[in-house]
């Protein structure tokens, strides 16, 4: 068999730090994707460094990344399989973006149960992420909605559902892509009449008045969250704005979008404008952030209720810039999301509190309430508050300050998002996903040999490159003390194919571009 | 893996008991990294530097043989290191010697023995490191050079010219190393009170293995590719480069 190895490129997830090299490999065809993982598994020549998919690279650290070994680009995957417009139940291919099935699905009365900020994300990366949306509170995460899935793991391929097999459909929930690659799905979509929302919004002071608001208020939504503005301190810490709505029928819709129902179903994205490219580190700053953030809460009604807006308005407004992330200078940025159960909601402030007075120049942050989580191990939503904030990457005091958040965040029995994370340690990872041991298990069972390897993997210490001890040393005497987990069922040959191969050439390599696979 | 915030997890140093190597691995340990590979030659001061590495709070901290002048060994000695302990993210380069001006120009063998560890030696170890960790796909070289190599001083030429050359390979090496995920990092530092240089008399802008180490660090974190130690000698050095050859002669010991 010849599956001609991928083209060298250097990738990073949508912070834009950390950059890694791996051969990206178009799956033009799920085929590609059973061909590619047995290269992966048996090395022709080299030493293998696994296989991961890679989605449109939204995940915000080394998620998608795969260094030294094979990456995946599943975004070819995007063949459309079956539309029942009776039910709403689709089965796509995992490349397909949210943003083309609402594009197609949405002016026939359907759309997707959970979307995220953006809906430039596949649906096979809203599997692996197990996604979450505004909607979390009332609908739960995406994989509730998936009724089943093709995946293909170096044991098999297997199609799987919550029923067939729970446990592997759990694990592939929230898996970050480590236990197999995810070649389509079905989903549940939800009707809808319109493209447009009716939405309450409504300016808090503070955070508590937010947080009381959303904790008394949100059942009455199906969508809800509070943009808060981080840059402002003392009594006005926390202040917010909060949208909230639902989906708006037809007769809701003012006169114009009433008379013509296909207007009042369009789904149209847009790019209004495109950062062309990276400017300095420190255009975002505190004052031009703060100005911005100003604005925001200014233009923000006090109160209104029930004025139409459109999905992509509401959902992504982000989506409207292309490659915003580029704002953030070359030094890329992160973002720090995180859960706490209701009762941690003092972690919530000390968070806001201890990041403002970095002067951090963070836009604004988003804060929104969970409902019930699934049963994923590694999934990321559980009953309580969750807080997203961008960081950029620089200021000295932001490593051991967000390491401190990680412990304020664990004693309070939350966790981190592994979608966004890209700076967590293992000690800390594992304190965070208890129930990681039963994930271990599920992935020790579909890959034996750890075939699938992520330098998230790598960096949490669920994926190791390195060859059970063998004998034969040389001069590096002392004993064998290796580090990381060494699974001892990884068989001998890596040892030896890595022993006699050589790197492999500067040839194969092309210009960095790190959004090289977002199409 | 390196993370966001430029923390690594594993690094190599090449010349184990080099101090300033030694300074960075005790600023590395307490973030992030949990293995510290120690290569140099087998002694008391290695097994020393394995003991703080291992009291400072890494899960593997290892002493490992490495001679930079065993230049027929290079390749195997990569293998075997990151065979044994995977991927690293961090390779310090910190080996060398500083020689004896005087006594070396009166023994050219005593001086090309200068020129083949800091240079030589050190060159095809750099090559046979790179090939690792391009395979691997990331990491970083940090290479300790010195400002010694801007311009060579009649009191120091011979291990100067050693630096200048490790330091110009360096910079190439970076550059054919652009794109595959692999970065090195030039380090400049002035005069380091130190074993190195004991008995010598200390020069204008003097520092310390741990404000090297500080400055390597800070480096690491912003990606820097080149960086003097203290940093004021950047500037320094902008002007010494080109003053005229009468001036610079007259340069004091």
């Amino acid at each position: 068999m010849t599956v001609p190895l991928g083209q060298r490129a250097l990738l990073t997830g949508w912070g834009r730090t950390a950059p890694t090299a791996a051969d990206v490999i178009h799956a033009i065809h799920p085929d590609i994707v059973g061909q590619a993982m047995a290269s992966a598994a048996q090395p022709p020549h080299g030493g293998s460094r696994g296989i991961i998919a890679r989605g449109l690279g939204r995940s915000y650290g080394d998620a998608a990344q795969n260094a030294g070994g094979a990456v995946l680009d599943a975004t070819w995957l995007d063949a459309i399989h079956q539309v029942d417009l009776a039910s709403g139940v689709i089965k796509v291919g995992a490349g397909v973006s949210l943003q083309t099935l609402m594009e197609r699905l949405v002016p026939l009365g359907w759309f997707v149960p959970v979307t995220p900020g953006t809906r430039l994300v596949t649906v096979g990366g809203a599997i692996a992420a197990d996604i979450h949306g505004k909607n979390h509170h009332v609908d739960g995460s995406f994989c509730t909605h998936v009724i089943e899935m093709t995946l293909v793991a170096p044991t098999g391929t297997a199609t799987v559902s919550a029923k067939s097999d729970p446990d592997l459909f759990w694990a592939t929930a929230g898996g970050m892509g480590l236990t197999g690659v995810i070649t389509d799905a079905t989903i549940q979509m939800i009707p809808v009449d319109t493209s447009y929302l009716l939405v309450d919004t409504e300016r808090a002071p503070d955070l508590d008045s937010a947080m009381d608001k959303m904790l008394t208020g949100d059942d009455a939504y199906r969508y809800s969250v509070a943009w808060i503005d981080c840059q402002s301190t003392g009594r006005q810490l926390g202040r917010s704005v909060l949208t909230r709505g639902d989906h708006a029928r037809l007769e809701d819709l003012p006169d114009r979008l009433r008379r013509s129902p296909d207007r009042a179903r369009a789904f149209v994205p847009r790019t209004l404008a495109r950062v062309p490219f990276t400017p300095p580190s420190g255009l975002l700053n505190p004052l031009t952030v703060g100005a911005f953030n100003e604005f925001w809460f200014r233009k923000a009604p006090r109160h209104q209720v029930a004025k139409p807006h459109h999905m992509t308005g509401f959902f992504h407004p982000l989506d409207g810039v292309g490659a915003w992330n580029r704002l953030y200078g070359s030094r890329g940025f992160l973002q720090y999301q995180f859960v706490v159960p209701n009762e941690g909601s003092e972690t919530v402030r000390r968070v806001i509190e201890r990041l403002t007075v970095l002067k951090l120049a963070s836009f604004l942050a988003v804060l929104k309430r969970f409902g019930p989580g699934d049963p994923g191990p590694l999934s990321f939503p559980m009953p309580g508050w969750t807080l997203a904030l961008d960081l950029p990457v620089g200021h000295e005091a932001l490593a051991p300050l967000l390491d401190d958040l990680d412990e304020d965040v664990i004693a309070a029995g939350g966790r981190v998002y592994l979608a966004k994370d890209s700076r967590v340690s293992p000690a800390a990872f594992r304190s965070m996903y208890p129930r990681i041991d039963e994930w271990l298990a599920v992935r020790d069972r579909v890959d034996p040999d750890g075939v699938l390897r992520s330098d998230l993997g790598r960096r949490l210490g669920l994926c190791t490159d390195q060859p059970a001890p063998s004998t034969g040393l040389g001069r590096v005497g002392r004993s064998a003390t290796g580090p990381g987990r060494t699974p001892s069922k990884r068989s001998p040959r890596t040892t030896s194919a890595t022993r006699t191969s050589r790197p492999r050439g500067p040839a194969t390599a092309t210009p960095p571009s790190p959004e090289r696979t977002a199409s | 893996m390196i993370d966001a915030i430029g923390r690594p997890q594993s690094v190599l140093v090449l010349g184990g008991s080099s101090e300033i190597a030694q300074a960075i691995v005790a600023r590395l340990v307490p973030t992030r990294c949990r293995t510290v590979v120690l290569a140099g030659r087998e002694g008391p001061r290695l097994s020393e530097a394995v003991d703080r590495a291992k009291a400072s709070g890494a899960d593997v901290a290892e002493a490992v043989a490495f001679d930079a002048t065993e230049i027929a060994d290079h390749l195997a000695f990569a293998d075997r290191v990151f065979d044994r302990f995977g991927d690293f993210d961090l390779v310090i380069v910190a080996a060398g010697v500083v020689g004896d001006q005087p006594t070396d120009e009166r023994d050219p063998v005593a001086a090309a023995s200068v020129v083949t560890t800091n240079f030589t030696g050190l060159a095809a170890a750099m090559l046979a490191v790179a090939g690792r960790l391009r395979r691997q796909g990331h990491g970083r070289l940090i290479v300790l050079s010195s400002v010694a190599g801007e311009r060579a001083r009649k009191a120091n030429f011979i291990y100067g010219s050693s630096k200048a050359g490790l330091d110009s390979f360096a910079q190439g090496l970076g550059d054919s190393l652009a794109g595959t995920g692999v970065g090195v990092m030039i380090v400049r530092p002035g005069f380091v009170i130190g074993r190195m240089t004991e008995g010598m008399a200390p020069a204008p802008f003097a520092t310390s293995p741990d404000a090297v180490a500080g400055a390597v660090v800070h480096g690491i974190e912003s990606g820097a590719g080149v960086v003097y130690a203290p940093p004021v000698l950047k500037w320094v050095f902008a002007v010494m480069r080109h003053l005229p050859q009468a001036v610079w002669r007259r340069m004091p010991g």
